[in-house]
C-alpha cells in the first residue's frame, strides 16, 4: 500500500482477509449442504460485516472492488494509483 | 460474469528473492496440477453438470482457484523480482530469462508448457467429480513437495495456507459426489 506505515489500514485489510475467508468457507459449505439454517445465518451475518468493513477501507484509502467506489474520494480514481496485490504491502 | 477484488486471498510479502525456489513453485502456476488447470477444470465443467448444487461447488471453487493462480504468480514474481544476472546465471533461471524475463508464464516446473491436456472435462458427472477429487490430491502432493523444498517462512506460509485449501477442497468434491451423484440412482429406482 502507499503507507506501509499506516496501522490502522494494515488492520482493517487484514480484518479483511480474515472475514472473507469465513465467508469463502461457509459458501463452499453451504453448496453440500444447502438446507443448513445456521450456517446460512452465521454466513450472513459475515457478509454483513465484510460489506461495512469494505464500504469503510474504500472510504478511507480507496476501493479494494469497483462496487465499492461511490464511497471514494472523487478527486483521484484510486483503484488505478494504489500499489497492486502482488507488490506486497498490506 | 466474474468480479475482482484487489487483494491476495492470503498475504504474501517475501523479502528474499530465490529463483531455484521460483521454478519449482511456478509448477502450481502452470504445471499439471497447478491452479491454472485447477480453475479451468472446474469452470468448464459446469455446462454438463446436471444438479445445481454440484455447478455450484464448481463455480465458486472455479473462482477461489483464480485467487490462488493469483497468489502463486505473486509469489514467483517476489522471488524473481530483484535478482541480478549472477543470481540468474547461478540458479539456473537463464533459460526461462531468456524467453520471459522476469515476467510471469504459465509452466511447469521443467519447462513444459501449460495446456489444456492437464485437466478433463468428460460431461459426466460421476467421472468429472473423481476427477475433481483427484485433482486436489495431486495438488497436495505438489505442495507436500514444495514444502519439503523450501525453507523461508515468508514463502512457506502461504504454502501451506493453499495445501490446506487442497484438502477442503477434496472434502467438498466427495460430497457433492456423495450427496447430489447419489439422487441419479433414486430418480431411477423412483419411475
Amino acid at each position: 500500500m502507499t503507507n506501509t506505515n499506516n496501522s490502522e489500514q494494515r488492520r482493517l485489510f487484514h480484518d479483511i482477509g480474515v472475514i472473507d475467508f469465513v465467508i469463502v468457507e461457509m459458501n463452499e459449505y453451504l453448496d453440500t449442504h444447502p438446507t443448513d439454517k445456521e450456517a446460512i445465518e452465521y454466513l450472513s451475518h459475515y457478509v454483513r460485516m465484510k460489506n461495512q468493513a469494505m464500504r469503510e477501507y474504500a472510504a478511507k484509502y480507496g476501493p479494494l472492488r469497483i462496487s465499492d467506489a461511490d464511497g471514494c474520494n472523487q478527486d483521484e480514481w484510486k483503484w488505478a494509483t494504489q500499489p497492486w496485490p502482488w507488490e506486497g504491502g498490506c | 460474469m466474474w468480479s475482482y477484488e484487489k487483494r491476495l486471498q492470503f498475504p504474501v510479502n517475501i523479502k528474499e528473492p530465490n529463483a531455484k525456489i521460483a521454478q519449482a513453485i511456478m509448477s502450481q502456476y502452470g504445471g499439471p496440477d497447478g491452479e491454472l488447470g485447477a480453475s479451468m477444470r472446474y469452470i468448464s465443467q459446469r455446462y454438463s453438470m446436471p444438479y445445481n448444487e454440484v455447478a455450484a461447488i464448481l463455480t465458486d471453487i472455479g473462482t477461489e482457484e483464480l485467487a490462488h493462480l493469483e497468489m502463486v504468480s505473486t509469489i514467483v514474481h517476489q522471488l524473481t523480482k530483484n535478482l541480478s544476472m549472477e543470481e540468474i546465471e547461478a540458479s539456473g533461471f537463464a533459460n526461462y530469462y531468456v524467453d520471459h524475463t522476469v515476467g510471469i508464464w504459465p509452466m511447469a516446473a521443467g519447462g513444459i508448457p501449460f495446456n489444456s491436456c492437464e485437466f478433463q472435462s468428460k460431461g459426466d458427472a460421476i467421472t468429472d467429480l473423481f476427477e475433481d477429487m483427484a485433482a486436489e490430491q495431486k495438488a497436495r502432493t505438489t505442495y507436500d513437495n514444495i514444502l519439503r523444498l523450501v525453507h523461508d517462512s515468508d514463502v512457506c506460509d502461504p504454502i501451506r495456507f493453499l495445501r490446506a485449501r487442497e484438502i477442503v477442497h477434496f472434502q467438498r468434491f466427495g460430497e457433492a459426489n456423495r450427496e447430489d451423484c447419489s439422487k441419479s440412482e433414486h430418480a431411477q429406482y423412483n419411475h
